[in-house]
């Protein structure tokens, strides 16, 4: 039971979780399976910044562990069969590194004996179970050897396979240090969970987290939009009726809070909570966490939603007039500026995978857009009436819209766009919203209703709302919280916090987004941040393009090549016929000889690939014949 | 031309040789004053008589006409016949005597003639070729090393280390024995204390008094740790404080106390060791020998002169002069060495010689003057069987005691002064006091330890006094033993901080209890559905509509007062949903296709080879023929996908980051997309990964020479020719697989010949260097 402890206030937290004995060196032990987290230096995986005992994120937890048990049940029996199964699926131990020692010595020194004489319980590097392994691996090699390789080439892609087994072995080990595990909230056979009700959820979980769910009842500035910054630690509001708000919305500590005396349409922060754009009335208007106008972009004109990619630092704006308008925040340059040719634009999320934008359209169809190109990359018929709400999950997998036909249906945006569920709602959905762990929530009316999907990495199924809740206005937007088990929803009379067990991602990155980071930290993160800015022509469907040969302009730079030279360099030279006398050089005479030489290389090839064929039979058989072996008088038999 | 001489001339020349010598006894009568003629005839005759001289053989008449007309008359029958060399050997036959030569002659005739040499070119490219050979040969030696560093991840240059920690400590540590007895002693001495012998790091002993020791005991360790390093911090900064203090005083009085202090020291040295006291004597009589040799305290500086000229009037300067004489006498001072009755004698004798102002100053060190009593030990530097009064040993005592309290108050004083003049001054005054006080306790307890030493000292025995300065370390040490007792401070704690963002918290959340009005309407607008062409886009996009299942949740769709011309705005726009937006997109997509595709060009020219004028008509034959067909390009990727539209149009900005070349040794981009998948940054790695990704391909360790490699390296390790898996099959980029041995040469026999029997083109030791330098240079080459 203890309080978030405020990002200020940092450091000092008394209540040290697990006393742990420290370990001396003569104790025996590999630091390799158990390493100790460094605090001095700043890497990911392997020394996750885990910012003291008692500020690891164990809210989600407390927040899902003490439900009325005549009610639901944690959901940690599944878990525990996923841990089951992984212990007993195959393991992979990769070589041991025994470089200082030679075969000689190795067999003389045992390998789980040290020089102090201390036993070591677990020799050797830790197992790694294969699953977690394959999902850092990047993907099977997509060329296929048709002719023996040079030794060279052989050599580096050896390298490169080792490496890949290597990072990703290291990778799925460092998984240990992900102390955080997911819960959702579970029916007690057969109830709906749907029916829990907040104030049960709230009545069951621990105060920090009860203190989670909260309204704010503002109903005179109308319908509020509202944006989460990244880390998920600070909130900012905007009315309709130019009530603009930033708050920590943890500890409640008010940033700042003005009004703008113009329509607010859309409110985002920018790639830290310092700064944030609102969308008004005119136009683009961006604010410092004072309320402190700073800027007033013109060229960013009857704004009405906006986007913000942090990864490349680009301010998306959809406008009134069918613009879409790509502003970079970190030199204030606007770098595209699309015309969408389709009507007002008031419908645009973004793609957190690739950082393509998707624009919603009155047409029913939904395109996507990245800064480089003038025309929608993909086009997509989703709805009969207009699209009303765009989602895309945060794996950039499925993207959630939903129609004034009355329908949410989830597309599938790898490769094919084709709709995987759909379902018909009594009004339709007009705003929709993914969380972390791919929880569906839409606001329909003033009912918020959420989805979940059954599997991990699974769709949600539509079939059965996971939970609903009815704030007291009609939603105007929604948004989870990250790294939070929370929905935010701001609607008509203010804006309500809404607890949804299973939303938000238990694990944080403490290098990337930091919710407990404090001023220095932010100002590190900031410029590091911005020295490793993407460019914003990178954006496209497929964001490892960057990581294959362009083929297109390699074959044209070949071709070139070979009219600059007159002749192909790396072509095999054709078979030209020697001139002979007394008349044996005859034309006739010379496409025989052509045509016999072609058709020889060609028997050549058929031979070869026969006896491949033969080799290839021959060792299935020898493999698959396992009976006695063959006899002498065997062939006496009849 | 033994081929030219006749079968008999042989003998005839011999005789020949003694017709010359008859006829030189022959006298020359009438040789003188005869004509021509006569001397003409008696040639003649002479020779005839010479003929005459051997009975048998008489010259013959030459009867037979020949072109060559020899005098010898040698018949040239065969001209052109060769001599047979059986024609030669026929008349030998007989004589055993021509046994060797014959013999000789025919293995000449065994033998086959001797071609002709070959050119110079040829010579020399033959050399040229069998001498690339060997050297090729040789330099292959270095393929497997140039390979082994061309195929490590990472190399450390030098790259022979120094194997000193290449064995396990334990593997070296268990293979040596004891062999010689020393050795073997101490063994048996560890073995009795139970030492560690093979196990380096702990004793049994230490290794369980280590796991005895508790976590507070460790740290009260390093709390005293701690404050020994802060107490030897201090003294420092005192010492560096004391050194700029420019008071002439306090220095004066620092001097002394620290003479004192050496004096003592010698004393109990003495006592302990007479060697090093020695030693200290030779020091001083060092110093005495210096001071005899400058002109230091001799009231001749620029110093000393003012003060005389004050001296008259001020009696401090008068004193200031009579110290720096004294001074100097003490320093000059003789040293004598205990227990010699003759230097004793000698120093009286000497006594004598010495001028009049020192004797006086030796003198009166009995008498009253009480400055001149403190060289007392130097001038009463005499055996010990001398002894001098108690009584007056005592008050000497007594005295030095009297001067030291007087030191040390004034000290004190001085110290105190500056401290509290440095408070006032600068006012950061709480860690300077505790500083200064420090210090001061430190002092204090000092003096004290001295005067108790003083008191202590009361033997006969005497001291020298020296000016050689003595650190004083040894004090500062046991000075330190009681200060460590003080246990560090407690940080404050920070139990207050806990309960307060909980309170902000709680204070801050309050349950809003908003009004409702809410009027419940329930909508559903029927959905249109209308037939059209693609039925497949119909079924995607329709889809399978699931019918609303009756929420347990009470779901009641509501409406708001301020959004009442939205919905309505909204139920019109329902009202025409689906009317033609599957037409338009399927025009949509039409549209994108054709734009997408190639073009097809025509390039019939109207009215080229027909009629020209209105009404023009190109035939469908000149058109099909004169059209350029566009290439089939490939398939749409959203051919199969009725509802998608996607862009064919590549990202040209995007490309400009993109690899657009293979790389060397690859032939294809599968293989080149294959190396460079795995990333590299710290984002997607561990720490470790992302080190070892990012190693550099060669590291320099600083301050080392990197040589090049030795050809004895590369020989002495086997472990290079050990793997090497590409022998003679692929030829690797730059390496080149060693020719099959000597197949080149035993091809041709001219060459072997040529290299059995031409001298070395290179004298041995010669080649051998030129061979290495090459070898060098190439390695060099590589690293480049």
């Amino acid at each position: 039971m203890e309080a978030a402890p405020k990002p200020g206030s940092g450091a000092h937290v008394k209540g040290q979780g697990k006393k742990q004995k420290p370990r001396r060196y003569w104790e025996g032990g590999n630091d390799e399976a158990h390493p100790l987290p460094d605090k001095g230096s700043k890497r990911k995986w392997e020394e996750r910044p885990q910012p003291k005992d008692a500020q690891v994120p164990k809210k989600p937890k407390q927040m899902r562990e003490p439900r009325p048990k005549q009610k639901q049940e944690l959901s940690s029996k599944q878990t525990q069969k996923v841990l089951r199964s992984k212990q007993t699926q195959k393991v992979l131990r990769p070589k041991q590194n025994l470089k200082d020692c030679n075969s000689d010595q190795k067999q003389e020194l045992k390998p789980n004996q040290t020089l102090s004489g201390a036993q070591d319980p677990f020799p050797g590097p830790a197992p790694v179970s294969e699953n977690a392994v394959n999902k850092f691996r990047r993907g099977g090699s997509k060329f296929v050897t048709k002719q023996p390789l040079k030794l060279v080439t052989k050599d580096k892609l050896k390298v490169a396979a080792s490496e890949e087994e290597e990072t990703s072995v290291r990778a799925a080990r460092a998984e240990l240090l992900l102390s955080e595990e997911p819960g959702f909230l579970e029916g007690e056979d057969g109830e709906d969970t749907a029916t829990i009700h907040q104030s049960d959820i709230v009545e069951a979980v621990d105060i920090a987290s009860a203190a989670k769910h909260f309204d704010l009842n503002l109903h005179q500035f109308g319908p509020y939009r509202l944006n989460y910054s990244r880390t998920g630690r600070h909130l900012a509001l905007g009315g309709r009726r130019g009530h603009v708000a930033t708050f920590d919305w943890i500890t409640k500590k008010l940033m700042c809070e003005i009004n703008v005396m113009e329509a607010v349409r859309d409110i985002r922060f920018l790639h830290t909570e310092t700064l944030f754009a609102v969308a008004q009335k005119r136009w683009l208007h961006i604010y410092d966490n004072q309320g402190i106008e700073l800027h007033c972009v013109r060229r960013c004109d009857r704004v009405t939603r906006l986007e913000f990619l942090p990864f490349h630092f680009l301010l998306a704006t959809a406008s009134e007039t069918g613009f879409l308008t790509y502003l970079d925040v970190s030199v204030g340059k606007i770098v595209a500026s699309l015309m969408a040719r389709a009507g007002r634009l008031d419908v645009m999320t973004q793609n957190p995978h690739n950082a393509v934008i998707h624009l919603g359209h009155s047409n029913g169809t939904v395109s996507l857009w990245c800064p480089a190109m003038k025309e929608p990359v993909v086009k997509i018929l989703c709805h009969r009436g207009g699209v009303r709400a765009v989602a895309v999950d945060s794996s950039g997998t499925y993207m959630a819209t939903s129609g004034l036909d009355h329908q949410v249906k989830i597309f599938d945006l790898r490769g094919k766009y084709q709709p995987l569920t759909a379902r018909a709602l009594p009004q339709g959905a007009g705003h929709l919203a993914f969380s972390q762990r791919g929880l569906l929530a839409g606001g329909m009316g003033d009912v918020v209703t959420i989805w979940r999907g059954q599997g991990q990495g699974g769709f949600p199924s539509l079939d059965q709302p996971y939970l609903t809740h009815r704030p007291h206005g009609h939603i105007h937007s929604l948004q989870f919280c990250p790294f939070e088990d929370v929905l935010g929803a701001g609607h008509s009379r203010g804006f309500t916090s809404i607890l949804v067990p299973g939303a938000g991602e238990p694990n944080f990155d403490g290098l990337e987004s930091n919710p407990y980071r404090s001023r220095k930290q932010r100002q590190e993160w900031e410029v590091k941040a911005l020295m490793e800015k993407i460019p914003a022509e990178l954006i496209g469907l497929d964001p490892r393009n960057l990581g294959e040969i362009d083929v297109i302009s390699l074959e044209q730079k070949k071709k070139e090549r070979v009219e600059r030279l007159g002749f192909d360099p790396e072509a095999k030279a054709p078979f030209q016929p020697k001139q002979k006398k007394k008349g044996r050089s005859s034309t006739a005479n010379l496409v025989k000889r052509k045509i016999k030489v072609k058709d020889q290389e060609h028997r050549e090839q058929v031979r070869q690939s026969l006896q491949q064929q033969q080799q290839q039979q021959k060792k299935l058989q020898t493999s698959q014949s396992t009976g006695p072996p063959p006899s002498a008088l065997d062939r006496f038999k009849r | 031309d033994i081929s030219l001489l006749p079968s008999g001339s042989l003998l005839a020349l011999s005789h020949l040789g003694k017709a010359v010598d008859s006829l030189k006894d022959f006298p020359q009568s009438a040789s003188e004053d005869e004509e021509a003629i006569d001397g003409e005839r008696n040639h003649q005759k002479l020779l005839e008589k010479i003929g005459y001289l051997d009975g048998k053989n008489r010259l013959a008449e030459r009867s037979e006409a020949s072109l060559q007309v020899s005098e010898f008359s040698v018949s040239n029958e065969g001209t052109g016949e060769q001599l047979d060399l059986a024609e030669l050997l026929g008349p030998i036959k007989s004589s055993s005597s021509m046994g060797t030569v014959k013999k000789q002659l025919k293995k000449v005739k065994n033998k086959k003639t001797v071609d002709l040499p070959l050119s110079k070119e040829e010579r020399e490219r033959i050399s040229r070729e069998a001498a690339y050979n060997k050297i090729s040969q040789d330099m292959t030696k270095w393929d497997p090393v140039v390979l082994k560093n061309r195929r490590a991840a990472q190399l450390v240059f030098p790259l022979e280390q120094d194997g000193v920690l290449e064995n396990c400590i334990g593997e070296v540590l268990g293979s040596w024995k004891a062999r010689t007895p020393l050795e073997k002693e101490i063994f048996n001495l560890l073995h009795q204390n139970k030492q560690p012998l093979t196990d380096p790091l702990l004793t049994p002993v230490e290794k369980e008094s280590l796991k005895a020791m508790s976590l507070e005991e460790a740290k009260q360790r390093r709390a005293e740790l701690q404050k020994a390093r802060a107490l030897q911090s201090y003294y420092e900064a005192r010492a560096r404080r004391e050194k700029k203090i420019k008071s002439k005083k306090f220095h004066k009085v620092l001097k002394k106390r620290n003479d004192k202090k050496i004096l003592k020291n010698f004393e109990e040295l003495r006592k302990v060791d007479p060697t090093s006291a020695l030693e200290e004597l030779a020091k001083m009589e060092r110093a005495r020998i210096q001071e005899r040799m400058s002109l230091k305290h001799q009231n001749k500086g620029k110093w000393a002169k003012s003060k005389v000229i004050m001296a008259k009037y001020d009696l401090e300067a008068r004193k200031a002069m009579q110290e720096q004489l004294l001074k100097n006498k003490e320093l000059t001072q003789k040293l004598k060495v205990p227990s010699d009755s003759e230097h004793d004698e000698d120093a009286e004798e000497e006594n004598g010689l010495i001028p009049d102002i020192v004797n006086e100053v030796q003198i009166s060190t009995d008498g009253p003057n009480p400055w001149m009593q403190r060289n007392h030990g130097i001038t009463t530097k005499t055996p010990p069987i001398q002894k001098e009064p108690l009584s007056s040993e005592e008050s000497e005592l007594e005295e030095d005691e009297k001067a030291n309290e007087e030191e040390e108050a004034l000290l004190q004083e001085l110290i105190e002064r500056r401290s509290l003049r440095k408070g006032s001054e600068v006012d950061q005054a709480p860690r300077r006091t505790e500083e200064t006080e420090e210090v001061l306790a430190e002092l204090r307890t000092l003096s004290e330890q001295i005067n108790k030493k003083a008191k202590k000292r009361q033997d006969g025995e005497q001291s020298v006094n020296s000016s050689s300065a003595v650190s004083k370390e040894p004090s500062i040490q046991r000075e330190e033993q009681p200060s460590l007792d003080e246990r560090p401070e407690r940080v404050q704690t920070m139990e207050a901080l806990d309960t307060l963002g909980l309170d902000e918290a709680v204070q801050e959340q309050k349950v809003l209890e908003p009004e409702q009005e809410h009027r419940p309407s329930k909508q559903k607008s029927p959905l249109k559905k209308k037939k059209e062409p693609m039925a497949a886009l119909h079924t995607i996009i329709s889809g399978k509509t699931h019918q609303a299942n009756p929420l347990s949740a009470p779901i009641v769709v509501e409406e708001e007062d301020c959004d009442e011309d939205a919905t309505q705005r909204q139920i019109i726009k329902e009202a025409f949903a689906g009317d033609d937006v599957i037409a338009d997109f399927q025009k949509d997509k039409l549209e994108a296709e054709k734009a997408s595709k190639p073009k097809e060009i025509d390039l019939s020219l109207p009215g080229w080879g027909q009629w020209g004028g209105p009404g023009l008509v190109i035939s469908a034959r000149k058109r099909r023929r004169f059209l350029v067909k566009a290439p089939k390009g490939s398939a749409r990727k959203d051919q199969c996908l009725p509802n998608v539209v996607i862009s064919e149009k590549r990202n040209i900005q995007a490309a400009a980051h993109q690899v657009n070349v293979l790389p060397f040794p690859f032939t294809h981009q599968g293989q080149f997309e294959e190396t460079i998948k795995v990333p590299v940054g710290a984002t997607w790695n561990t720490q470790r990964a992302f080190q070892k990704l990012t190693a550099p391909r060669i590291v320099t360790r600083p301050g080392y020479i990197i040589e090049p490699i030795k050809e004895k390296d590369v020989e002495s390790s086997p472990s290079h020719w050990a793997h090497q898996p590409y022998r003679g099959k692929a030829r690797l980029h730059g390496y080149s697989p060693p020719p099959p041995k000597e197949r080149s040469i035993k091809e041709s026999p001219i060459t072997h010949q040529l290299i059995t029997h031409t001298p070395p083109l290179l004298p041995p030791q010669k080649k051998k260097k030129n061979l290495a330098t090459m070898s060098t240079g190439d390695e060099a080459s590589f690293w480049k």
